[in-house]
């Protein structure tokens, strides 16, 4: 079955754990289950292979023998190696002195350049700039009329070959981009998004074509769209389209799906360009500055908590969310506050893609689809019962359960499993609560990571080992 | 960071145990906790107005094969197709080195041998897991036959690949007495649209009465894009309002191909991701009420992009599951990528290939050939 990468990093973990020192042996092991986890992330091959070696050198080198804890030095090494090849700054737009800022955007068929230019135009718009949109893809059959649409949407006028050309299908998109440079300065646009046509890199009529289209409007930034789910291909087809394009960065799309994206890791290492942009959604605000770190921690499966708490940060109301919290952390908690945060987190998302933002979450419940409708159903059963039953779930008896059950359509074994599991977590937070004492916030912290890639030897000694083991038996039993 | 943001966290983490915790055993009890197939009352689902729904006839003279603007004539078809995969294949392959051109060259075969060709296939994107396994296999037949000689190795192996995808029935279903409906699905940008417009003009450049859906509902344009694709090969064509509940188009799109007598009713669907539980729902409706409506489900098509890498067999997954997908159409082969995850996907679900895409006119979607398609996986000429 398909295992996510950090799947892989815990079973590797788990069998270091133990090992005082790393021999040669064990650390070629490890290497080979590190090799096939990123692999089936689609980390290009050659990529893989170079990382490994830079890897294997650091691991049999000094920098292993001094650690205290082998195997966490191997996590950490790995990590930092992944960070490095995603790092650098993010990609700062400047403008030009001379307006109009020209943007190009090529790309495969299909990876969702249309999309991705209104998007990107809403983005220019939201840093209160005046773009246009360039629809020069003249190929496919209702490509500019789809463009118009999207930019109908985000308020933006669209540049294009008149109609009767369009539906001609003979239309030359190069005539269309060095026009639009025109009506843009008429217009008094200063950013200018030129939408071509998806080309295969491969082609070489096409990719003439594009270059020509980059001769005329002189683009100040040349975007490669790649689909997240893009497979070894990736890297090849951006080193095509670099040696036709001078590519400034990337922007990767469709990153909402399951797809792990290492082949956009792999484009970064291998053309050196940085991924400027991304999107995460079909609506057209989904869209921003792309945040390599974050990607490194999707791909090692640590979650992203800095977009779970941009997410929340939209979501929930402050003064609510901190009384809740303390309640959370003294232990009364109770099935109101819990309908109550429940309502929130639904504003966030779907669960499902939630679970998958957190770090530490055990991969059974990662991996387990959370339908929404599921959640519908928990929600019936609280709201079935009285405002005093919510506040003390212990004065619930069978009678009560049974119209619980009843009145929210569920059975009352469901019921029952509920209030368990509620009564299990309430009882683990507050033990939590209270033994983390003064520390809590950072504590705090260290759990939802589990531990398994804290820096520090003695944290990840603390809190690996203990807290996850508890946290995954009520799910278990 | 602000403090009240990690304890906030905290408060996620226990809404989202609790609710996960209790979810997963639930469902671990069997298949007694799918929701019911909701009943499916159109009147009440659709939420557009009858008026809206367009259904075009097209004159019946261009509905004459002669007067299909591509240059497919109905017989010439199969054999003006047949050579062109090698060709276009051929295009892609020139670009690319050949991997194992030195395994060939070397004489015999040792250690770099076995390390070249998982290089090639996993950079075909056959995946590490499978690669290790048609290797461990074809090793242990080169053992037990004491092969030596690369070029046999490269046959064992060809032979392995090729048995792998021939495993299943790879024919397309073909057109009965009655109305057949075949559903494209997948992820965005695969090239469902096109590929509906490629096969309504084939079919109908075979002879047939075809009826194309604009099943997208939801991406701007998506049902001018299928409309052009009509127009230009004089199928028939059906659409609903932007927006509208794609189930009930592609059920009034069946019902119009019937009343009319079509032979195939092709229903285009929007691209969705296939984590989006909301949309694959969306999608398991559609899949509903098409086998309601009068004409026969004869062929589900998963779309897929031959640049997918390794997520593509988490698609065929989730897509099978919701839809009872019949068989693959791979795209986009004509580019650099190999789409060695179709041997993945033939491997672990038993899902066929049945068509290629090759490019962007009308003719470039063939059959798919098993043979063909593992030697250009495998980058070796024909002089090789």
């Amino acid at each position: 079955m398909f295992e996510s990468l950090s799947d892989r990093f815990d079973g590797i973990f788990k069998r270091l754990r133990g090992h005082g020192r790393l021999g040669e042996a064990e650390v070629d092991e490890v290497l080979g289950e590190i090799r096939l986890a990123l692999l089936e992330a689609d980390v290009n091959f050659v990529v893989v292979r170079e990382l490994l070696d830079r890897i294997r050198a650091r691991c049999v080198g000094a920098e292993l023998h001094q650690a205290l804890n082998p195997a966490q030095q191997v996590i950490d090494i790995v990590h930092s190696e992944l960070i490095a090849i995603l790092g650098g700054e993010a990609l700062k737009i400047t403008y030009a002195s001379q307006p109009p800022t020209v943007v190009l955007m090529a790309g495969l068929q299909g990876s969702g350049k249309t999309t991705t230019s209104a998007k990107l135009a809403r983005w220019f718009k939201s840093q209160g700039r005046n773009p246009l949109l360039v629809g020069a893809d003249l190929q496919r059959p209702a490509a500019v009329a789809q463009l118009r649409t999207l930019a109908a949407q985000v308020g933006v006028p669209v540049y294009s070959a008149p109609d009767d050309v369009i539906a001609s299908g003979v239309g030359d998109p190069v005539a269309v981009a060095a026009g639009a440079i025109d009506e843009a300065r008429r217009l008094g646009r200063d950013v200018v998004i030129v939408d071509t046509a998806g080309r295969l890199s491969i082609d070489a009529e096409l990719m003439k074509q594009v270059q020509r289209i980059e001769e005329v409007t002189r683009p100040h930034y040349s975007f490669l769209v790649v689909d997240a789910m893009t497979g070894q291909d990736a890297v090849t087809t951006a080193e095509n389209f670099d040696r036709s394009l001078r590519l400034d960065a990337v922007i990767l799309t469709k990153l909402d799906g399951d797809a792990r994206g290492g082949a956009a890791l792999s484009v970064k290492e291998v053309v050196g360009k940085p991924i400027a942009f991304a999107s995460t959604g079909e609506k057209l605000a989904d869209f921003d500055r792309f945040h390599p770190d974050r990607l490194a921690g999707r791909i090692l499966g640590h979650g992203d908590v800095l977009t779970l708490i941009e997410k929340a940060k939209d979501a929930f109301d402050e003064a609510e969310a901190e009384a809740a919290a303390a309640r959370l952390m003294e232990g009364t908690f109770t099935l109101e506050d819990f309908l109550e945060q429940m309502q929130q987190v639904k504003k966030m998302g779907p669960i499902g893609g939630l679970v998958g933002m957190l770090p530490g979450v055990p991969k059974e419940l990662r991996n387990a689809e959370i339908d929404d409708r599921e959640v519908a159903r928990l929600e019936a059963m609280i709201r079935s019962m009285t405002p005093a039953e919510r506040r003390d779930p212990g004065m619930i008896d069978g009678s009560r359960r049974l119209r619980i059950a009843n009145g929210s359509g569920a059975t009352t074994a469901e019921v029952n499993q509920l209030l368990r599991q509620f009564t299990e977590v309430q009882r683990m937070m507050k033990r939590f609560g209270i033994g983390a004492g003064g520390k809590r916030k950072k504590k705090g912290r260290k759990s939802k990571g589990s531990g398994r890639t804290t820096p520090s030897g003695t944290s990840a000694a603390h809190v690996g080992g203990g807290r996850k083991p508890e946290l995954r038996l009520p799910g278990l039993n | 960071m602000e403090p009240w943001l990690l304890i906030l966290i905290i408060g996620i983490v226990l809404v989202v145990g609790v609710v996960a915790f209790v979810v997963v055993p639930r469902r671990g009890r069997g298949p007694a906790d799918e929701p019911p197939p909701r009943p499916v009352d159109r009147d009440a689902q659709s939420p557009v107005p009858e008026g809206s729904l367009l259904v075009e006839d097209v004159p019946e003279t261009v509905a004459e094969p002669d007067a299909v603007p591509t240059s497919a004539e109905p017989d010439a078809a199969p054999q003006a197709v047949r050579p062109r995969l090698r060709d276009r294949l051929a295009k892609a392959r020139s670009t690319v080195t050949g991997y194992l051109a030195s395994v060939v060259g070397r004489g015999g075969i040792d250690q770099p041998t076995w390390d070249e060709l998982e290089e090639a296939l996993i950079r075909a994107d056959v995946g590490a897991t499978l690669t290790s396994e048609i290797l461990d296999g074809v090793r242990a037949q080169v053992d037990a036959e004491g092969i030596s000689d690369p070029e046999e190795l490269l046959a064992v192996l060809r032979a392995d690949l090729t048995a792998r995808l021939e495993m299943a029935d790879r024919t397309l279903h073909p057109l009965g007495d009655g109305t057949d409906v075949w559903l494209l699905v997948g992820v965005n940008g695969v090239g469902k649209t096109t590929t509906v417009g490629k096969l309504g003009a084939r079919f109908a450049g075979e002879g047939h009465d075809v009826v194309m859906v604009a099943g997208d509902t939801f991406r701007a344009a998506a049902a001018e894009q299928l409309e052009m694709w009509a127009d230009r090969c004089g199928a028939r064509f059906v659409r609903g309002a932007e927006g509208a509940d794609p189930s009930s188009v592609v059920f009034d799109g069946i019902e119009a191909g019937v009343a009319k007598n079509a032979d195939l009713v092709l229903a285009d669907t929007a691209g969705r991701l296939h984590n989006k539980s909301n949309l694959m729902d969306e999608l398991r409706k559609v899949r509903r009420v098409a086998d309601k409506a009068p004409g026969n489900v004869t062929e589900v098509l998963l779309v897929l992009d031959a640049t997918t890498g390794q997520n593509g067999l988490s698609q065929a997954r989730v897509f099978t599951e919701a839809t009872d997908v019949t068989g693959v159409v791979l795209t986009k082969l004509d580019g650099s990528a190999k789409g060695g995850i179709v041997l993945a996907i033939q491997s672990e679900l038993g899902i066929p290939v049945k068509l290629v895409g090759l490019g962007e006119s009308a003719e470039d979607l063939i059959d798919f050939e098993p043979a063909e398609f593992v030697e250009a996986l495998l980058d070796v000429g024909d002089d090789a």
